[in-house]
């Protein structure tokens, strides 16, 4: 065991994510985090600490939102930290909760992952472009979509990867997102679909690509002598691990995800893992666009690399299959509320881990689950290894 | 090697920029229903927490201590009394006020919250801490439903 | 205080549309910062842009891993060391990735694409892209490994920036 205490999530909560919210930030926190504490039967006073994430300031237009967020995470007048890393965010919450209760200094954590994006106009795209270097990139009038397209074309040349095999996973997610009661664009889609949709910047097109929106969520967690008081079903961390890598960009092959692999790799060896697609029952990489769920599986060591797609086409990914990946419908179907979405991964792998995922549930009685989550200039990830 | 005094970074090797984004803010459920109150009615409400028995202004959700929706809203009246007060003489980027004005956290009666809002009507020197004052309000045609529908608070006759 | 089950929750959230934001039919207050920058360019990219006025390519050196650097850096961020010199790089190079943007920054069409590529440079070490666009070819055939050279500025144009280099063209 690392760390003092071994560390369980017994609670988690979610708002709708939707592409406008009436609630303003701090209010989908509360939302979020009461559906936490009410599903682990806590009030607030148990709760000893706060961990929050969220992504950039620029979405929500409050500068330092982690202090707005404070009273809507619980806060109130207790220790409080902000991560933020991008959209590695989410899971990386998880792991800052995760330090709370394993160091020994709290009982319990509550965990609040929040992003509202709707705000920025005329759209988030807008607040992506300040991401880059002013000197080297932000001159060309440089966007998110250009860099996630080179990445995209890059792993399809080097893999010898169609686009038929890449839209696979957004008919995938999105159709598992229909059985999501927060998903904001479940639907039955086609390949055909997918690639019949607006090029954005080739070869990115529309139907690629998860969408803007608001949402929350949190977990809470609790040390292994308050959770088996809270629960029968603790669900315990097993493996944390994240990993970032260097900011220029334009001076690492984009075909592989080498810093996931290094968060992987931590998270694998804390939780004694020496087979990953062997003893992982289900897991939910990130996918903001959907050759992105391949370029992690391949990142997460779940398969060779270039091997990904193959699996994808042979069922091998689907709910029903030998490693179920984001069986919630993931960002492309349940939503992209950039930090709240890591955290809804995590959340996923919870109920899935307790048989309570309802219509999403995998079936063979999952035992061992993985969220991950990604960030940056292509550059950051974060990993989170749940057991029961 | 460090460069020693320098004050304007225009005076080294430099590349300028701005982060340019317009933000449009929904007000939230508590948000929307008490400015809703002002625009239409011309009265602050607030929102009561029964458990912890703290009247909350402005109004929230939730309550912040013992995290319990908060669903009961209170008329509490238009004045309140200056808990602090300062005069800016300078505006957000330093150039002088052609007449200094008076910001004030104003604590609304029989609650545990405030507004920050001007101070009209009043000369400087008879602000006093704990001063009586009320909300003086925009004709109901102009308001927009925005914190400025309140125009100041002004001292109470 | 009784444990909530997941299928008895209802989920939280109230959605609008962007027509109610429109209509005003939900209350809004808008803001939009005044944000200026001055970045200072630092040790090593101050010389970078003073080399590309000049019609230059400049690197820097690391000992130590023996990398040829673009962008140059003050400090080698593998070795965690100052850098030790500098070096011109050519003005060739390969492509590493490309895509086509058929969107501007803030979401709207563009009429024209725009070619964007990484352009590994020759004369750095493997991979050392840098990020840039491609003219005078049709999209379609912009090919992965193509060779390209940079189109200048003419000099009296060129004011020490990335935009120096207008464009990169097949070789």
């Amino acid at each position: 065991m690392f760390g003092k205490k071994r560390v369980a999530v017994v609670g988690a909560g979610l708002t709708l994510f939707r592409r406008y919210m009436k609630e303003t930030g701090r209010e989908m926190c509360y939302e979020a985090a009461k559906m936490a504490l009410d599903s682990a039967g806590l009030r607030l006073k148990d709760i000893e600490s706060v961990a929050y994430g969220s992504a950039p300031d620029a979405f929500d237009g409050i500068h330092m939102k982690g202090e707005n967020m404070t009273d809507g995470s619980g806060a109130w007048r207790k220790p409080f930290s902000r991560v933020y890393v991008g959209g590695g965010t989410g899971v990386f919450t998880a792991d800052a909760g995760w330090w709370h209760v394993a160091s020994g200094l709290f009982d319990t954590c509550l965990v609040v992952a929040e992003e509202k994006m709707s705000p920025c106009q005329p759209h988030p795209a807008q607040a992506f472009t300040t991401i880059f270097d002013p000197i080297m990139d932000r001159p060309h009038g440089t966007t998110l979509i250009w860099i996630f397209s080179l990445e995209m074309h890059r792993y399809m040349h080097v893999h010898g990867i169609k686009k038929e095999q890449i839209a696979l996973v957004s008919v995938k997610n999105k159709r598992n997102a229909l059985d999501h009661p927060c998903a904001q664009l479940g639907a039955k889609i086609t390949v055909e679909d997918v690639l019949n949709s607006e090029i954005m910047c080739w070869p990115v097109q529309r139907l690629d690509i998860s969408p803007t929106s608001d949402g929350a969520a949190a977990i809470v967690l609790a040390s292994e002598d308050v959770a088996k008081k809270i629960t029968d079903n603790p669900v315990w961390i097993d493996g944390v691990g994240w990993c970032i890598d260097s900011t220029y960009w334009t001076n690492r092959d984009l075909y592989y995800p080498d810093y996931v692999e290094c968060a992987a790799r931590m998270a694998y060896k804390m939780a004694g893992i020496k087979n990953p697609p062997k003893e992982i029952d289900v897991a939910e990489p990130y996918d903001p666009f959907d050759y992105k769920e391949l370029h992690h599986m391949e990142g997460l060591l779940l398969c060779k690399k270039g091997e990904a797609p193959k699996l994808t086409e042979e069922g091998v990914t689907q709910r029903d299959g030998d490693l179920p990946i984001n069986p919630s419908g993931g960002l492309l179907g349940v939503g992209n509320p950039i930090a709240a979405a890591g955290l809804m991964k995590v959340c996923e792998i919870f109920w899935q881990l307790r048989g309570e995922a309802g219509k999403r549930q995998v079936p063979g009685d999952p035992r061992t689950g993985l969220a991950q989550a990604w960030g940056d200039l292509m550059q950051y990830g974060s990993v989170i290894v749940m057991r029961r | 090697m460090t460069l020693e005094k320098i004050s304007d970074p225009r005076e080294i090797q430099h590349w300028p920029g701005h982060m340019e984004t317009d933000y449009i803010y929904t007000l939230g459920i508590a948000g929307e229903r008490f400015f809703q109150e002002i625009k239409k009615n011309g009265k602050i409400i607030g929102a009561k927490c029964k458990r912890c028995g703290i009247v909350y202004v402005p109004p929230r959700m939730y309550c912040e201590r013992c995290f319990e929706k908060l669903d009961e809203w209170v008329n509490v009246g238009n004045r309140g009394t200056v808990y602090t007060y300062t005069l800016a003489h300078i505006d957000l980027n330093g150039n002088k006020l052609k007449e200094p004005t008076i910001y004030a956290m104003i604590k609304i009666d029989g609650t545990n919250g405030g507004l920050v809002h001007k101070l009209g009507d009043v000369d400087p020197e008879g602000v006093k801490i704990g001063m009586k004052v009320e909300a003086f309000l925009k004709p109901k045609e102009k308001r927009e439903g925005s914190i400025n529908d309140i125009r100041y608070f002004k001292p109470v006759k | 205080m009784s444990k909530k089950k997941i299928e008895e929750c209802k989920w939280a959230g109230e959605e609008v549309k962007s027509a109610d934001i429109r209509e005003g039919k939900v209350l809004t207050v808008g803001y939009r910062p005044k944000a200026k920058y001055v970045w200072s360019t630092g040790i090593a990219m101050s010389r970078f842009l003073k080399e590309l006025k000049n019609g230059k390519i400049i690197a820097s050196t690391c000992n130590k891993c023996g990398r040829i650097m673009v962008p140059p850096r003050m400090f080698c961020e593998q070795c965690f060391k100052p850098t030790d010199g500098w070096t011109y790089v050519k003005d060739t190079a390969t492509i590493n990735t490309y895509s086509v943007s058929f969107i501007g920054g803030d979401a709207s069409r563009l009429k024209e694409p725009i070619i964007v590529v990484v352009v590994d440079l020759d004369g750095a070490s493997p991979g050392m892209g840098i990020l840039h666009t491609m003219r005078e070819i049709d999209w379609k055939k912009v090919k992965f490994g193509m060779k390209v050279k940079a189109v200048w500025k003419p000099e009296k144009e060129r004011t020490g920036a990335i935009t120096d280099i207008k464009y990169f063209k097949p070789l």
